[in-house]
């Protein structure tokens, strides 16, 4: 790929200032997996500290600190752009038969910003009293912290600045630059999961913003909007912190199940089940049943009972959307014609992985066994099946899934099923132990547990589990590196997918398409017949 | 033909053994001691009874995938899958009826969730009053006379506890796991939880929500003892506030 003589310079400058949708995605992808592989890496370590009582490899304030980056660069730094900068940026032109973005430059701009993020997290590391306050950034303790909480403020403004400009550029994209005959009737599922992703954030993240904002305003120029001495209220912040991230969790959760919705598909040969339900009363129901439900973060904080037992019957509800699209997920499967490919594999891995963060969620949905696990580690171990790994194996198994399209490289099918196997175990040993530590009681964000010295056996074991979980993923790092750099060529579709963004050259060129591709007898999904 | 129905037979399985399990367990709710309501037998019973649903909804649908993946894998190369057409009735029943089903669960195992909170969220009427006031990293409790105690909550035996809390600092949580009980405790507010000692005995308390640098070495204890010890307890440490205070 790189250019010939001399052309070092000329090719970092084709890819630094690129406004082609295509290279964007993929600069946000390499962003995205690098905050993935520190966010990992801090992950490994505070194992590490967490398999023997006392202190094991370093002190509490070091140790708060790596917890702080793995929420926050997990979230805001992997997930998050890895979906709606990498997905959707490189993928949604494709598949809705446009040449570029509506906005070519806008769509720049929100990269530079996403990387100055992902640079100004990494500061993290060498600036004096780095933010030891968490993802979830709660006042007082984020205003009395000693800790550079402004490095917190200005990370999460300028990835939401980064995610805004992404919201409106994509969203226009898919309105009024799908190509003839595309009709909204006949979308993949991923466009329609992306663009409800993106009105959720439209929506949520300025008041993200505004919350964070507001603490480095009390902690630096002496307001009080969090200081109940001066009239203000320490609940505020919570409520729209949560505000904000609760629905995060849908921007996050709707592009992994386009993600998996298309994948199924094309290994399976097959419809997707109920297209119309899954749109309308999945995608629909899950973008509106996202901002009623808040409150469930706060069933232990004091909040009036009357609003905590409606939030808990409006949390159970989820369950109706998001189990549509499950059915439609698995209806998919019904009558098809399944391969086994590595991404396919990494789906199903998905469903199973899903499974058990969402039925785990019936019981946190409840305020009165909430009330018990919330805030240990049981929690942890959901968030982590339901959200991180549930999401990570759609994200790798999207990645496998378009690799051969946007890196013209065939991978190795063994590393790739080696590479799922030993991931999929890792996680399971790692996440169904924590849920056994975190019913024993064991509180989240512990350096220590001392007074519970009974739970190191558990601890340890969720600390082997995690080794296992970072062979796998170098295994798959490895597979990536063997097919960038030994991969056989890829032909122009080689699942024998239906759906539009297959039928470019491979990799697709500048503009896509010679000419924007007629859409009026196409359809994403028309296998059989 | 008939085929075409078995995925909504075993949707409709799932559901139906579901349902059946949490019902069975329906009998014996909440046993009380007296007047005073238990939350620690109800949660432990509506944990149960939630794990044992959760639990046979789960395998039915994993089971229901892999029989799906193992029936439909890809016989021969270039295979296409056979999709079902929907009539419109079709479409609607395979949304409506999932959609009633979830609910259904949802509702019945809200209205279970709802009766407990209630009980979590109602201190009986003779409930001992003890003020609580958090900062990085203690616990200060104050009993009704003005006699204070860091991080050991003494307690009388057979006398549900009402700790209405409040912090000097940040945010800290007051968890009591032995007692299911959890409450955060803020600067500017005031909030409670209230828990029934029953036994002579020692209960871990630990601070739950992330406070800071000490934050896992905020821990305390709940020390229950008999009656007459605490009121001797009570009146020996109030005796010695009098004086120093006189
Ligand atoms: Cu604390």
């Amino acid at each position: 790929m790189s250019g010939s003589g001399g052309g070092v310079g000329k090719f970092l400058k084709e890819w630094i200032f690129t406004i082609d949708h295509k290279r964007v995605g993929i600069l946000y992808l390499i962003g995205s997996l690098a905050a993935f592989a520190v966010a990992g890496l801090m992950a490994m370590l505070i194992r590490v500290e967490l398999s023997s009582v006392g202190p094991t490899i370093t002190d509490p304030n070091t140790y708060n600190v790596w917890l702080y980056f793995h929420g926050a660069a997990m979230i805001l730094g992997f997930q998050i752009p890895a979906l709606t900068g990498f997905f959707a940026n490189w993928l949604i032109p494709l598949q809705i038969g446009a040449k570029d973005v509506a906005f070519p430059r806008l769509n720049a701009l929100s990269l530079w910003l996403f990387w100055m993020g992902i640079i100004l997290a990494l500061l993290t590391f060498v600036v004096p009293n780095p933010p030891d306050i968490m993802w979830t950034g709660y006042p007082p303790y984020s205003i009395l912290s000693p800790g550079n909480t402004a490095f917190y403020t200005f990370t999460v403004l300028i990835m939401g600045f980064a995610s805004i400009a992404g919201g409106v550029n994509l969203i226009t994209t898919i309105i009024y630059m799908r190509a003839p005959g595309m009709r909204w009737g006949k979308l993949n599922m991923f466009v329609w999961c992306t663009m409800a992703a993106f009105c959720i954030q439209l929506i949520f993240v300025p008041i993200l913003g505004t919350a964070v904002t507001m603490v480095s305003m009390d902690k630096y120029l002496g307001t009080t909007f969090f200081s109940p001495t001066s009239g203000g209220d320490v609940l505020l912040y919570q409520n729209l912190f949560w505000f904000y991230s609760h629905p995060a969790v849908y921007v996050i959760l709707l592009p992994v199940l386009g993600i998996i919705f298309d994948i199924v598909a094309t290994f399976a040969r097959n419809r997707i089940f109920n297209y119309k339900v899954a749109v309308y009363g999945g995608v629909g129901g899950i973008t509106l049943v996202s901002g009623e439900v808040w409150v469930h973060h706060l069933y232990a904080s004091g909040m009036p009972n009357w609003i905590r037992v409606g939030m808990m019957m409006s949390t159970l509800l989820i369950s109706v959307p998001v189990g549509l699209c499950m059915l439609s997920i698995i209806g998919t499967l019904y009558r098809g014609a399944i391969e086994f490919k590595t991404p396919m594999l990494y789906a199903i891995g998905f469903i199973f992985l899903f499974l058990i963060g969402g039925l785990t969620g019936i019981p946190l949905a409840l305020a009165s066994l909430d009330i018990y696990v919330h805030d240990t580690h049981f929690i942890v171990a959901h968030f982590h099946y339901v959200m991180a790994v549930a999401g990570t194996f759609s994200i790798v198994g999207g990645i496998y899934y378009f690799w051969p399209k946007f890196t013209g490289k065939m991978y190795n099918e063994t590393l790739g099923k080696l590479g799922f196997a030993v991931t999929f175990i890792g996680v399971n040993v790692t996440f169904f132990t924590m849920f056994f530590v975190g019913l024993e009681g064991m509180p989240r964000r512990y350096f220590d547990y001392a007074q519970m010295p009974q739970l190191e056996d558990g601890q340890r074991l969720v600390t082997y589990g995690a080794f296992v979980l970072a062979v796998g993923f170098l295994i798959t790092l490895i597979s990536w590196l063997h097919s960038l750099f030994a991969g056989k060529p890829a032909p122009d579709n080689p699942w024998g997918s239906k759906s539009l963004e297959w039928t470019t050259s491979t990799p697709p060129g500048p503009g896509n398409w010679p000419d924007v591709p007629n859409c009026e007898k196409f359809d994403p999904y028309g296998y059989g017949e | 033909m008939r085929r075409r129905f078995y995925p909504l037979i075993s949707l409709l399985l799932v559901f139906v053994s579901a349902g059946i399990s949490s019902a069975k367990s329906e009998e014996g709710h909440f046993p009380t001691t007296g007047e005073i309501p238990d939350p620690v037998a109800g949660f432990n019973h509506l944990w149960r009874e939630v794990m044992i649903d959760i639990t046979v909804v789960g395998i039915l649908f994993a089971l229901v995938t892999i029989l799906l993946l193992i029936t439909y894998r890809r016989k021969r190369a270039g295979q296409e899958g056979r999709p079902v057409k929907l009539s419109t009735a079709a479409m609607f029943g395979w949304a409506i009826i999932p959609v009633f089903i979830f609910m259904a669960d949802d509702f019945y195992l809200g209205a279970k969730g709802w009766t407990l909170w209630n009980s979590y969220r109602t201190p009986p009427e003779s409930s001992y009053e003890i003020q609580l006031e958090s900062a990085m990293w203690s616990w200060k409790f104050t009993y009704p006379g003005g006699v204070e105690t860091y991080n050991e909550l003494k307690v009388p035996v057979g006398t549900p506890i009402l700790v209405r809390m409040t912090s000097s600092d940040t945010v800290h949580s007051l968890f009591i796991p032995d007692f299911k009980v959890k409450e955060d405790s803020m600067p500017g507010r005031v909030t409670y939880l209230w828990f029934h000692p029953k036994k002579v005995g020692e209960h871990l308390i630990t601070c739950a929500e992330y406070c800071g640098m000490l934050h896992s070495n905020m821990s305390g204890k709940v020390i229950a003892m008999e009656q007459g010890e605490f009121d001797s307890w009570l009146a020996s440490e109030q005796a010695a506030l009098t004086e120093g205070g006189a």
